[in-house]
């Protein structure tokens, strides 16, 4: 497994260039291309704006302006949600190169996964102008007439944090994305059950409610990983106004996925033989 | 020489699709032998007790029917799969041309699946941009190179892909049945490659159907059968033992084919087929081809046997050899107005040949109880192929007694591919300023 994992290294030139290939193939006779990685964030954005301003406002008032809000959760979400649907099905779909060709097996469910941290990475900056937009239209200008950055200033200090979280999830998601493209092979089943576990997971993610709007819940919560990341994106990107307390939290997690990633790497290395003649 | 590719006792078993996934699963996370947990009738063995010693340098042809294991053996090789019990050991970087351009994205542009596809096979970015103009010459796509690959044919597919696997440029090739990917002149750029690949001491495993390449391209050869090793060694010898056990199969099939034919209920002559098929023209009723036995019955062809020169029960002849066909006529009342006749046919229901007594010229006398009749054919001189026969016995004016449509095959091999309906003796003379010789 090590000796695997080693070799996994060596392979980075061809996840690299496999996620490059999905990016061309995925906007590839589209007219306007890579942009669609910025476009649609953007449009999702300003459709969520426009619902939660003028037809269902938002109750909860402690979270303002709502869109961002949910909207600092669910990009990352949908990174998770999308890898992993992705995943299950990649060796099946790769079905071809595993038995035709000498191909490390691993690469394919870590492709989808860094082919969808691409497509995050290039909503970030839209979340990011939106987020700096509100920043200065909320504060009220000083007396002396310049514009107020501190709410843009106090997120400078904590995004030092947002790669860790970024790497944390990575780590969390390949993990799960490996033990679930092996298991899938065999159980054609995962698929369906994932679906319906994701929506789940979803509602029990403090993605589109704030978690201290349901402290009865919290202790139930906590034991969701993802509601850590979910907490820690709110925190760094939508509440840069407090201290990032969640640090341990995320650091507790962190640890936690390594573990998961080996569990999932594993697993899917015990599988490995079985797959050029189950796929 | 050193062995580049070795397989000691090497057996696969692969399991049968059942309902035991959880048995499976559970061996597999245990990593032990899934087979332990099944019966045997839940298995299937692809390869039993195989041992193959191919030395560095050499090309190594394996020769066997479907699923005989020989694209199980190809697998093991490459190290796609892992054998069941026994070890594959291979020295040198592989590559596989099992299928052609498996990893191409259809989306995407040639060029771009030629970088993909070189790194999959195990080549740096940069080796790929020194060869990649050879790459793209060799498969005679310089003008569709920045085409999206679904818009390929896939003749350009398969080139494509066959390029890219072969400029890798490994110590060990295999390859399963991939030369039949392109033209003529495709073909012998891939010949002239692995004549090129063996000049240069690489080792080549070539699967094929292609007996003929065997015999000409391998050093030595291995015959498959039922996943077990028949024979290896010198590649004629190979070639020949094999041919001679297909040869004896077919013999089989079709003389279970021939019970069956005269087990069959007398068919309806078609109508308007009264006319004696044989008397007349035989040809100008191959649109109503249709297999069938009918006629009165009066006098039965019993029995239809084709005799090898020797005198034994054959189905499958040796272009030019001999053969005797041989009826066992059984009468149910005397009569003096008779005509046998014959027909061959080969398998696109053109008639090569059609005789009876009449035409012949024989005056019949007398017919009754038991009788046998001979045709013997001094020479096939057909070409290679299946010949069905049409043997029946009737009446002057053409009523049958018993006629047999196509009901009776047999095959002619033959070294030659040679077309046509019918092969004249012949021999090839030159003289002048001509040099031409015969192919080793």
């Amino acid at each position: 497994m090590w000796h695997n994992l080693a070799r996994l290294f060596k392979y980075r030139g061809l996840i690299q260039s496999l996620v490059a290939r999905e990016l061309k193939a995925r906007y590839r006779g589209s007219a306007l291309g890579i942009f669609w990685s910025f476009g649609n964030p953007l449009l999702l954005l300003l459709i969520y704006s426009a619902v939660f301003k003028y037809f269902v406002p938002a109750k909860d008032n402690t979270v303002q302006p709502y869109s961002l809000f949910l909207f600092c959760g669910l990009l990352p979400w949908t990174w998770f949600a999308s890898s992993l649907n992705e995943s299950t099905g990649s060796l099946i779909a790769g079905g071809n190169l595993i038995k035709k060709v000498l191909f490390p097996a691993e690469v394919l469910p870590i492709v989808s996964v860094v082919a969808n941290m691409v497509h995050f990475l290039l909503g970030l900056p839209i979340l990011g102008l939106f987020l700096a937009y509100f920043a200065y239209a909320d504060v009220p200008p000083a007396a002396d007439g310049a514009p107020a950055i501190t709410g843009v200033a106090l997120h400078a200090a904590e995004l030092v944090w947002l790669p860790v979280v970024i790497l944390v999830q990575l780590i969390l998601t390949t993990g799960i994305a490996l033990a679930l493209s092996a298991l899938t092979v065999h159980f054609r089943d995962v698929r369906d059950i994932l679906t319906n576990v994701l929506t789940f997971w979803f509602f029990a993610t403090p993605i589109i409610y704030p978690i201290a709007s349901v402290p009865q819940l919290k202790q139930w919560l906590d034991l969701n990983p993802f509601t850590h990341l979910a907490v820690s994106y709110q925190e760094i990107l939508f509440h840069p106004q407090n201290a990032f307390g969640h640090v341990y939290w995320l650091l507790a997690l962190g640890a936690a996925s390594c573990v998961v990633f080996l569990a999932g790497y594993w697993l899917f290395d015990r599988l490995r033989d079985s797959f050029a003649e189950v796929v | 020489m050193a062995a580049a590719i070795e397989l000691v006792n090497v057996t696969k078993v692969y399991r049968r699709y059942g309902s035991h996934h959880f048995a499976t699963l559970k061996s597999a996370l245990m990593q032990r032998s899934i087979l332990q947990d099944l019966k045997p009738s839940e298995t299937f063995h692809a390869l039993t007790d195989v041992s193959i010693s191919v030395p560095a340098g050499s090309t190594f042809g394996v020769i066997g029917r479907n699923g005989s294991g020989k694209s199980t053996a190809l697998k093991l090789v490459a190290g796609i799969t892992k054998p069941t019990s026994g070890t594959v050991s291979v020295k040198g970087r592989i590559s596989a041309l099992i299928e052609l351009g498996a990893g191409f994205h259809p989306e995407i542009s040639g060029r771009e699946n030629v970088f993909i596809n070189g790194i999959m096979l195990g080549l740096t970015k940069r080796e790929i941009e020194k060869r990649f103009d050879e790459i793209v010459e060799f498969a005679e796509l310089r003008d569709f190179i920045d085409e999206p690959v679904k818009a390929y044919s896939s003749g350009m597919y398969m080139r494509l892909g066959f390029s890219v696997a072969i400029h890798v440029d490994p110590e060990v090739l295999l390859v399963d049945e991939v030369l039949a990917v392109g033209d003529e002149g495709f073909t012998h750029k891939c010949l002239d490659k692995f004549a090129d690949f063996k000049r240069r001491g690489k080792t080549v495993l070539l699967v094929t159907h292609s007996l003929g390449l065997v015999e000409r391209l391998c050093d030595e050869a291995v015959w498959l059968d039922g996943g077990r090793k028949q024979i290896e060694g010198d590649p004629k010898r190979v070639v020949d033992a094999y041919i001679a056990r297909v040869a004896q199969q077919e013999e089989n099939f079709l003389a279970s084919e021939d019970v069956k034919a005269l087990q069959e209920q007398p068919a309806q002559p078609p109508t308007g087929l009264d006319a004696p098929v044989l008397a007349s023209d035989p040809t100008e009723d191959v649109t109503m081809a249709a297999e069938g036995r009918w006629g009165s019955r009066l006098v039965e062809i019993a029995q239809v046997g084709l005799l090898d020169a020797k005198g034994h029960a054959a189905h499958v002849f040796y272009s030019g050899d001999p053969m005797r066909l041989h009826m066992r006529i059984r009468t149910q009342e005397p009569v003096d107005d008779f005509v046998f006749g014959v027909g061959i046919f080969n398998a696109e229901g053109v008639c090569v040949y059609g005789t009876n007594t009449d035409i012949e010229e024989f005056e019949p006398q007398s017919l009754s109880g038991d009788a046998e009749v001979f045709v013997a054919f001094e020479a096939l001189d057909l070409i290679e192929g299946t010949y069905k026969l049409d043997v029946a016995v009737h009446k002057r004016d053409g009523v049958p007694y018993d006629y047999h449509r196509l009901l009776h095959t047999f095959r002619i091999k033959s070294r030659t591919k040679d077309v046509g309906v019918y092969r004249p003796r012949h021999r090839w003379d030159f003289t002048g300023s001509v040099s031409i010789k015969p192919r080793p």
